[in-house]
Order: structure tokens, then sequence, then C-alpha cells
């Protein structure tokens, strides 16, 4: 039994030949890259918009396409809900009818309550009698992202759906996508390039270059290593799940574990052993080769030199504490410095630490 | 109403009535074809089209009374295809008024069909897409997307075409002649009144008519479309 989705074609001179594991766990994958990767053509071949040369896409269970056995199933009967990066809501249709357009066709019975969770999730309760015409960016952004869910769809694909926001539009969405993403069991793809999204939504990322797929794996793994990012996009460092041990109100501040290291940040408002996703950039941490014993800041960590990649005036250092990696982004300078190499124990300063919104039950 | 009828004669209220029913059966008529023809040349590709779009447009260069002669020619009581029509169907064109909406409606068919089709070539492709990835086949999307979105083109194509039906004269006398009451719509008036001694007056009234007839069409129109437009959301 073939799974996921494998990809062939030729456009033009541009070839994709893409394989990756998708469609048959409810989780959230992230399509990275470049522009011109090849991102929208598997977004498209994945919703029925394209047939492909050769390969096979198996979202559920169910063969959607297979060149083997001659299956394709037209877009119309795919079920496969889409949110394109242009939104392309119908403007001669009120924000409910819009919403209903493919419930209506879906011929599946979605009683009045779905279409109510829906309305909530979102929050598009007043928006329901307006045109598209008359909603903001970041409302139309909703009312797609409804339109989509409400088909009853078998997998979510996110086609950039914030690309065209500004960023407090984005600001706005985010938390909704999140919500979107925690109450949901369905698959979703989620094309970015943007890793900030990427870190607070998705579990498991595809990168993708050219037309391949260079690396695919859980995201923890994927932002440690240091061969997938350059030029445009940085090394976004590191991504970890950590649990909430107890808070210090008398000093605003909570403490985290993952595996067997303890952080300190502002207090979260969350349960204690509630797990959080927390994310340290790699400009946020320093490095020390003797634990410094008057710092600022809270966090200090033992750690093992794991790899490096000098580039230019920079150099990117991974560390490993334990079961989890951080990377550090240092100058050459003091990378020669300190006559770093793989496999020296170092003290890592954490200057800051995002907890972003999303829990893992 | 005594007041109204003070106006115009009674012939001219009746070369009124009729031309407004001529237009109106004209271009009511004509909507179907011409939404079939818009969307067949907006949307398909097939040998022949340049051939179809020429013939679409023809009644745009043709002299209306060059068309009035084939119509007489083809829809005369003596010819096979006007032969059969009266004598199958009881249905008679000529010196009748629906001849006189037949030669309407094919003269002003291509006003409808071209703003049709640009109606429909400025819906952008992307919108059928979203249609199609939500569940809706080829005649859904036509009726829940392509439809409600070339209303307004539509709306300005029936309206132009109404307009040019009101004006049509030369194809009207030669295909259905001038007979008052049947087929003597105000511009065949106008005609008849300019040829009649003392007829002045009337000519005037008649021209003076149809400058205020084309004048409300053409604010009616804006009206119409600015709502439409509001409507489908443009």
């Amino acid at each position: 039994m073939k799974t996921g989705v494998e990809l062939h074609c030729t456009q033009g001179a541009f070839r994709l030949d893409a394989a990756f594991t998708f469609g048959n766990a409810p989780c959230v994958t992230a399509l990275f890259g470049p522009s011109g990767a090849g991102k929208t053509t598997i977004i498209h071949a994945i919703a029925g918009l394209l047939r492909p040369q050769a390969g096979h896409i198996v979202v559920g269970n169910e063969t959607l396409f297979d060149s083997d056995r001659g299956v394709f199933v037209s877009a119309r009967e795919r079920r496969i809900g889409l949110v394109f990066q242009d939104v392309r809501l119908f403007p001669h249709l009120s924000v409910r009818a819009n919403l209903l357009y493919g419930w209506r066709r879906s011929g599946m019975q979605i009683n009045a309550d779905t279409v109510d969770q829906v309305v909530a999730l979102l929050g598009l309760h007043a928006l329901l009698e307006r045109r598209p015409r008359t909603l903001s960016g970041g409302e139309r952004s909703r009312v797609a992202l409804g339109r989509a869910l409400l088909m009853n769809p078998r997998a979510l694909l996110l086609d950039e759906p914030l690309a065209a926001l500004d960023a407090p539009r984005k600001a706005e969405i985010l938390p909704y996508l999140e919500r979107l993403v925690r109450e949901t069991k369905i698959p979703m793809l989620y094309v970015s390039h943007a890793l900030d999204e990427i870190a607070r939504l998705a579990d498991r990322m595809v990168v993708l270059d050219k037309g391949r797929v260079v690396a695919e794996g859980s995201l923890f793994d994927m932002t440690v290593r240091l061969d997938l990012f350059t030029g445009a996009h940085p090394i976004p460092g590191a991504i970890l799940e950590a649990a909430v041990v107890r808070h210090d109100p008398a000093h605003g501040l909570t403490e985290l574990a993952f595996g067997n290291t303890t952080l300190i940040v502002p207090a979260v408002s969350r349960g204690e052993g509630d797990k959080v996703r927390i994310r340290i950039d790699a400009d946020d941490v320093m490095l020390a080769l003797e634990r410094p014993n008057a710092v600022s800041a809270n966090n200090v960590l033992p750690a093992i030199v794991t790899a490096i990649r000098a580039d230019g005036a920079h150099a990117d250092v991974q560390l490993s504490l334990g079961s989890a990696k951080l990377i550090a982004r240092i100058t050459t300078r003091s990378l020669d410095r300190l006559s770093l190499r793989p496999g020296i124990p170092v003290f890592a300063l954490i200057k800051s630490v995002t907890v972003g919104g999303r829990e893992h039950g | 109403m005594a007041e109204m009828e003070g106006i115009l004669t009674a012939a001219e209220w009746e070369a009124l009535g009729l031309s407004l029913r001529v237009a109106s059966v004209a271009v009511l008529a004509d909507l179907p074809f011409a939404f079939l023809a818009a969307l067949l040349l907006a949307r398909c590709r097939f040998p022949g089209k340049l051939l179809v779009d020429g013939l679409v447009h023809l009644p745009l260069v043709l002299p209306p009374v060059a068309l009035g002669y084939l119509l007489l020619l083809s829809f005369g009581t003596r010819a096979p295809l006007g032969a059969f029509l009266l004598n199958q169907l009881g249905i008679r064109f000529v010196f009748s008024w629906t001849g006189a909406a037949l030669a309407s409606a094919i003269l002003t068919f291509p006003f409808q069909v071209r703003a049709i089709r640009l109606s429909l070539e400025g819906q952008s492709a992307g919108l059928a897409e979203a249609a199609e990835t939500l569940g809706a086949g080829p005649l859904d999307r036509l009726f829940s997307l392509h439809l409600p979105l070339a209303a307004p083109g539509i709306l300005a194509g029936a309206v132009t075409a109404f307009a040019a039906c009101l004006g049509e004269f030369g194809a009207i006398i030669t295909f259905v002649s001038n007979i008052p009451g049947e087929t003597r719509t105000i511009p065949l008036a106008i005609y008849t009144a300019i040829q009649t001694p003392g007829g002045e007056q009337a000519a005037a009234r008649l021209a003076a008519l149809s400058i205020a007839l084309a004048l409300a069409g053409l604010i009616l129109a804006d009206w119409v479309s600015r709502r439409m437009r509001a409507l489908v959301g443009q």
C-alpha cells in the first residue's frame, strides 16, 4: 500500500521530483522552501488542480492519484480543503453563503452545530451577512479558513495563508490558526517561508529546494540542523517542547523543564505540568568556556558542542543538552578565540526564550 | 389619461407600444443564445472559432436592408422555411410584429454577445478553481459563479441591444413592411409622418419621444448596473 505523496512532473524548465509523508496522521506538516521550489505545484497537485506525469497521492488511506494504476480523482471529488494565498472568496455571495458553499456540495450530513462551532472557532459570527468586499484582510483569511473547514475535508492545504497580510493582521490570525490546529483532527499541509509561523504551528517539516525534498522530519530535529538554512533564511534556532514545573509569583517567573534541563522564563499562564512549545533563537544564545559567576542571564546551561558551520563573519554552533539540541550564532572571531570544536563542553547563556502558544495534550 | 392622450395621437401611442414590445421580445429572445455564444467564444477553443466570431459580428456591418431582404427570402410564405413554419406550426413572420422582433433580434445580437463575453473573460480563473476544490462541477459553477458574476455584463448588453432595437428601421420596413398597428414602430412612424404633407409636427413629436426614450434608457441602465455591480460585490 502506497502512502503519502510522491510527485514527478515537468513544467517547462522546472522539474518536480518530490516524495514526503503526508495525510495519514492528524498533524501539521510545514512545506518550507524558497520561491520557485515547487511548493504551489505540490499544493495544486494534491488538490487535483494539476495532474502530475507520475507518482501517487494517498490521503487518509484514500488513493487520489496513482499513475501506475491510472487513478486520478478530480479536484471536485477529492474533498481536499484549499486555502489560497489570494483568498478567493466569492464576491457575489455573503460570508454565510461562502462558508456553506463547500458544505452544500459535500453530500454529507453536517449538523448546524458543526457550522456554529466553526463560526465560533474563527470568530465569524458578526460577519455572516456581510460581503467579502467589506471585510478586512484578516477577516477574509478567516472566512477562507472556515469555508475550507466546513467542506469536511480529508486534509487541509494552506498555501501561504498569511503571506498577503501585514504584521498586525498576521498576529490577529495566528491565534485562530493555533486553535484550529489544536481543535481539529485534520492532516494539514502548511506552505510558508516564514519560520516564525512554522515554529508556532507545525509538527513536522518538509524542506524543499529546486523541486526536490532536501530534508523531512520533526520540527524539533529540522530547526537545529546546520545544513538546511542559508542566505535569506538564517537558521531559526531551537524549537523545543517543555513542561511547566512551577511558578514563582514573587519574581513573576515560571520554571520550565525539558529533558534534564531547567529554564527560568517570565511567567507563563499555564498550569503546572502543562506542555508548552518554546523557541530559543540562535542569536539569543551566548557561549562561555567556564561557568560565569556574575551574569544577569537567568539561564546558564552546560552543553557539549556537537557541530559547527562557519559562514563569513558568523558561525552557527550546534549544542547538545542531553536529548535536546540548541543553536548558538556567534562571530567567527569568537569561534577562533574560544577554540571551539565538536566535543568541547561549554556553557550556553540564554538571553531570551519565546514561549509560543501551542499546548500538547 | 385623457391628458396623456393629448400629447400623442392614438396612432402614435400605438407606435410607441409596438416599439417597446418589439424591442423587449427581441432582447429577451436573444438573451439565452447570446449567453451561449458568449460562453463558447470566451471559454472554448475549437476549429472555426474565427468564423463563428465573424458570423456573430456580421449584423454590425451588414446593411440592415440587406438583412431584411434575406429574411424576406427565407421567411416569405412561398419560401420553403416560411411555408413550413406557417403550415406546420402556424407561425408567420412576414407582415407581422413578430417579424420585426426577429429582425431586431438578429441585428442587435452582437451587442449582447460582446458585453456578456467581456464580463465572462474578466472573471478570474482562480474563483473557478476555488469552486472546483469545494466540490462544484462545470454546470454548477456556471450557475453559482459565472452567471451571477456576469450579470452586470448581461444587463449592459441587454440595455444596449434594447436601445438599438428602438432605432431599427431598414430591416423592418424591408421584411415586414410599414403596417399601422402591426409593424409601424416609432422610426417607421417618423418616416411616414415626413412623407405625409403637413406631418412635420407629428415627426417632431415622435423624434422628441425617441430622444426621451433613449435618455431614460441610458439613465436607468446606469443606475441598474451600479446596483447590480454592488450586488455581485464588484
